[in-house]
């Protein structure tokens, strides 16, 4: 479904992400880690075209969308949300969904009934994602006064709201405890059994090795193994670099 | 009376243009622009019923669309630059407007007369309104027609999804990206829309003046422009309007006594506002206080 060919992108003479192949396929659940610094988020921000590429292409469903612009690469189907959440904050949670409808039905409507087109249009699919995210009670709070896990919830739910057929998801789980990881953990397998592919970068363990399908690691921007959590666990060159020697 | 009518016609006049730089400033653009599309429908509106002969109603739409034009011109290479930068490229194509006016001449004789905008002379004798019979009563209900127009238009758009994809723009262009939309699109129909409203404003400003020379569309304008929305705060297009009186009607008037100094107060207020009320004066929760004051349910 998602190919990366040969990606690289280079800062200056840092090499964030280094000749990166890796394919993700239809309705699976892909890991991507890596310590601090290995080009996880670069390789996000690459796929959705943040910044342009050094070399190397980005392949979605056969259509190449290296180097588009993101709104063009969430209209092809692919979500994300962010490690530092970015909401709308002076947006109310349920117009946080609404706007990014936008760009679904610019593919089923014209673009003067979807902009003009009253707050009901839509509604269901956004209360669907509220309940879905548990924020069913908060439509309308503001964004900015949601508590911190309940921002990463609604962001899930915003890329979601765009239908994407991929979800990219980065860190979702940076400063959640455990009890919020196992439900995170719950939801994520919950969108595969809709027929989501997601590709989870990620930093806590016990969530990768737990939902995920297959696994690659990056250091310093390559990708030094590929396989099953289980195979991942048991490399020693991710021990050495990822999870360090002290503990082989 | 006509003290208050004249009031009424200043305060509409720039609260169209406060609207318009309300519009661009939600999409997280600080624009300096507005006064040169204000100039643009100020000349081209006044050089239609004065030079043309034409009714002042399609005088003043066919300026407004031709100010949006140019400012859909502008917004593309506005893009590119942000914060500081796109201020002082607005502003520069505002005072580009002004020297265009400053140079340009196009007059007929019109029966002993010569008419029509004559540079540094600036165009006089726009006098549409007592050629046919208008009181100044006349005159400040035909703006504040077109004042509530241009605000219930804008409030509607604002509770429409356009208003929160604006100011999703304005709050997080990469976010806003990221759930799919388009940013120059977005950037740009917010410059489009303001160059209309500002061109409408300047048409009329035209016309209940009588007689518009480029030193009216100047820097001090355009300060006044961002003024409004900044001061009003983006909650809603009231905030603008409210702006508007405080400043034309208080500022200006009650405090002439004041002479030149009151400009230095002006200064001092920005300044005095953008620190302790960073949201404009009215913000969102001020909002929420006056919906429950008059009744209304919160959305």
């Amino acid at each position: 479904m998602l190919e990366l060919h040969s990606l690289s992108k280079h800062f200056g003479g840092v090499r964030a992400v280094d000749d990166l192949s890796l394919t993700v396929n239809q309705g699976e659940i892909f890991g991507l880690i890596g310590p601090n610094g290995s080009g996880k988020s670069t390789t996000v921000n690459l796929i959705c075209g943040v910044f342009p590429t050094t070399s190397g292409a980005v392949v979605f469903e056969g259509q190449d969308i290296t180097d588009a612009a993101s709104h063009r690469v969430v209209a092809a189907g692919i979500g994300r949300t962010f490690q530092n959440i970015r909401l709308f904050g002076d947006l109310t949670v349920w117009q946080n969904l609404w706007v990014a409808q936008n760009s679904v039905e610019e593919r089923e409507t014209g673009w003067f009934a979807r902009w003009l087109g009253g707050q009901r249009r839509g509604r269901d699919y956004a209360g669907e994602l509220l309940k879905f995210a548990g924020l069913a009670d908060r439509a309308n709070e503001l964004a900015r006064n949601l508590a911190f896990g309940e921002q990463r919830r609604l962001e899930m739910a915003r890329a979601l709201a765009a239908r994407p057929k991929l979800l990219l998801l980065d860190e979702p789980a940076a400063g959640m405890n455990a009890e919020e990881v196992g439900q995170l953990a719950t939801r994520i397998r919950a969108l595969r059994e809709h027929g989501m592919t997601i590709l989870l970068v990620e930093h806590v363990m016990e969530l990768v090795m737990g939902v995920t399908d297959r696994i690659a690691v990056l250091n310093f921007g390559q990708k030094i193994a590929e396989g099953a959590p289980a195979e991942i666990q048991s490399d020693p060159a991710v021990r050495t670099a990822y999870l360090g020697t002290a503990d082989a | 009376m006509d003290f208050y009518y004249g009031m009424a016609q200043l305060i509409g006049v720039h609260t169209l243009l406060g609207l318009s730089a309300y519009v661009v400033l939600l999409t997280g653009q600080v624009s300096m622009a507005q006064a040169g599309f204000f100039a643009i429908g100020a000349y081209l509106a006044g050089m239609l019923t004065v030079l043309a002969g034409w009714h002042i109603v399609p005088a003043m739409l066919l300026a407004a669309v031709a100010s949006a034009f140019v400012a859909t011109v502008v917004g593309f290479p506005a893009l590119r630059v942000k914060g500081l930068m796109l201020v002082v490229a607005t502003l520069a194509f505002g005072e580009a407007v002004r020297i265009f006016w400053f140079n340009f001449d196009y007059q007929i004789a019109k029966g002993n007369i010569q008419v029509g905008p004559l540079g540094g002379e600036g165009f006089k004798q726009i006098r549409y309104f007592p050629e046919n019979g208008w009181s100044t009563a006349d005159v400040a209900l035909f703006i504040w027609a077109w004042v509530i127009a241009a605000m219930v238009a804008l409030w509607w758009l604002d509770r429409s999804r356009v208003g929160s994809v604006l100011r999703a723009v304005g709050e997080d262009e990469l976010a806003a990206q990221s759930v799919g939309i388009n940013l120059t699109a977005v950037k740009v129909s917010a410059m489009t829309i303001g160059g209309f409203i500002a061109g409408l404003g300047g048409a009329i400003y035209a016309h209940y003046t009588t007689h518009i020379e480029h030193l009216n569309f100047g820097v001090i304008l355009a300060t006044f422009a961002i003024a409004y929305p900044i001061l009003g705060g983006l909650s809603s297009v009231i905030g603008v309007l409210i702006a508007v009186i405080f400043i034309q009607g208080f500022l200006v008037e009650v405090l002439r006594f004041m002479g030149d100094w009151r400009n230095l107060l002006f200064g001092a207020l920005i300044v005095l506002a953008m620190n302790v009320r960073p949201d404009g004066l009215f913000d969102a929760r001020a909002m929420r206080t006056l919906r429950r004051l008059f009744g209304a349910r919160d959305a």
